[in-house]
């Protein structure tokens, strides 16, 4: 027999922490969240940089601190189970998950399921960036977190591919570390970060910053050497004689978010395949009854202020839900 | 003489125009909230910034421990914080908001905070 819970609830980050504490203010008392880390906080433990909570707490914290806020509520409340190191890797349409823990391999099945998995981070194929295939190329995220979570540094002599938060980020983190950071490069007309991060990041630390070009070449053998770039017109169509070289030994790719929807998707949840967000009407809602999706697998937030009120309401719903199917 | 500024105190990032006489902020327009008036001040008449980053732990269940100053310190003063920063080690058990420097940089009334808890293992 397959044992049932009335709310599981997959991913720890803030979404995930919002919506099983509005859950349980709402009148579900058994409470699963499934994390795959050793770490409740999702994309916050590597997030060190102020600029959190400025709506929600009406204080500016660091992701850390953010994540620590709903965490302390999550401690007072025995009555939501955290298991971690728990990855769900399967998921069917009536709600039944397969989850591995260490030494364990795990079946439950959910009444209601509220799937907060986040995003990834798009690669460099995905941008389609020619040359060669060297060791140094590096999503930002993920050099975000060998700095702040490992200790390492991934490169001395970078250059910044597309300027969304996360990159402009790590511009000024690898400065404060002692690397180069040699160049910010955006394809459009303007930067695609918040505007305080392009002051506070860049202009702050004097890193050349070219909109409206983009890289046409990658270098190097086993190690990224340099790059070409060139000028781009309005139609990203390159502007022939504007090609010029910058040498780096690595290359940081930040080029957006996509939702993580894998599992709702072997499910059979329509995914609208442009943006893999749930196609249906109505704030978390999905075309499963019962199965909510909300936070950054919902779609692409900016500031977790809003994925944490959002999310808050996907535990209203699935409340609703659980409510009506007892009567 | 006139300048704009992008005020970096919260993701909103309005546009603010500011007066500015013999270095002093005159007037300040185009901010939401009171937070953009004293950043614009600030920023012209002594720019300041918050520093975040993470410093080394030694038999903890981090490698690294989040730090960050408790105020923003002077524009000025970062590459020297980042300096002391390097030199410290964090080897017994710390809770977020547990102060690590006092007088960070001899700034008075500065200090580098926790940002993170952790424990020994
Ligand atoms: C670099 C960066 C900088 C940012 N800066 C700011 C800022 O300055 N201010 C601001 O307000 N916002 C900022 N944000 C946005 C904010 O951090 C996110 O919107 C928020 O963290 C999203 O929360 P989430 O819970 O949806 O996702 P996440 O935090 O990504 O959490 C998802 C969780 O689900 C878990 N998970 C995923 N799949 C599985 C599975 N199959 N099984 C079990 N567990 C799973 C993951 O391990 C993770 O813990 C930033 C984001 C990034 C990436």
């Amino acid at each position: 027999m397959i044992k049932q819970r009335e709310l599981v609830i997959v991913g720890g980050g803030p979404a995930g922490m919002a919506a099983a504490l509005s859950a349980y203010k709402n009148g579900v008392k058994d409470i699963l969240i499934l994390e795959r880390d050793e770490y409740l906080g999702g994309i916050l433990n590597q997030c060190i940089h102020p600029g959190f909570g400025i709506d929600y707490f009406k204080e500016i914290l660091t992701g850390p601190e953010y994540a620590r806020r709903f965490i302390n509520k999550l401690e007072q409340v025995p009555r939501i189970e955290v298991s971690l190191r728990s990855f769900v890797v399967d998921l069917t349409k009536d709600k039944v998950l397969t989850f591995l823990k260490p030494g364990s391999f795990n079946r439950i099945k959910a009444k209601a399921l509220i799937m907060a998995t986040g995003c990834r981070e798009k690669t460099r194929e995905m941008v389609h960036i020619p040359g060669t295939r060297p060791a140094g190329i590096f999503s930002a995220g993920l050099a975000q977190k060998m700095i702040n979570i490992e200790g390492l540094i991934p490169g001395k002599k970078v250059v910044i591919v597309g300027s969304g938060d996360i990159g402009l980020i790590m511009a000024r983190r690898f400065v404060l570390e002692g690397a180069q950071v040699k160049a910010v490069i955006e394809i459009q007309k303007q930067s695609q970060g918040l505007l305080r991060n392009v002051v506070q990041c860049v202009q702050d630390y004097n890193i050349p910053f070219f909109c409206q070009h983009k890289i046409s070449k990658i270098h190097g053998n086993s190690r990224v050497e340099k790059v070409s770039v060139v000028k781009v017109d309005k139609n990203f169509k390159t502007v022939a004689n504007t090609e010029f070289e910058i040498e780096c030994d690595s290359i940081l790719i930040s080029v957006g978010l996509i939702p993580e929807n894998e599992l709702i998707e072997m499910a059979g949840v329509k995914i609208d395949k442009n943006t893999n967000t749930p196609v249906y009407k109505g704030l978390n809602k999905t075309s499963i009854k019962g199965l909510f999706v909300c936070g950054n697998s919902y779609k692409v937030y900016d500031i977790v202020d809003s994925v944490s009120s959002d999310s808050e309401k996907a535990g209203q719903s699935a409340a609703e839900y659980l409510k009506r199917g007892k009567k | 003489m006139n300048k704009t500024l992008t005020c970096i105190e919260c993701p909103k990032g309005c546009i603010l125009l500011v007066k500015i006489q013999h270095e002093k902020v005159k007037e300040i327009s185009g901010n939401i909230c009171s937070k953009g008036k004293a950043y614009a001040v600030s920023e012209i008449e002594h720019p300041c910034r918050m520093l975040t980053s993470t410093v080394c732990g030694k038999g903890l269940n981090l490698r690294m421990i989040p730090v960050k100053t408790n105020a923003p310190i002077p524009k000025s003063d970062i590459f020297k914080a980042m300096k002391e920063i390097k030199k410290l080690k964090i080897r017994k058990s710390v809770c977020a908001g547990d102060i690590i420097v006092r007088n960070f940089l001899g700034l008075k009334g500065i200090n580098l905070v926790v940002a993170r808890s952790c424990s020994r293992i």
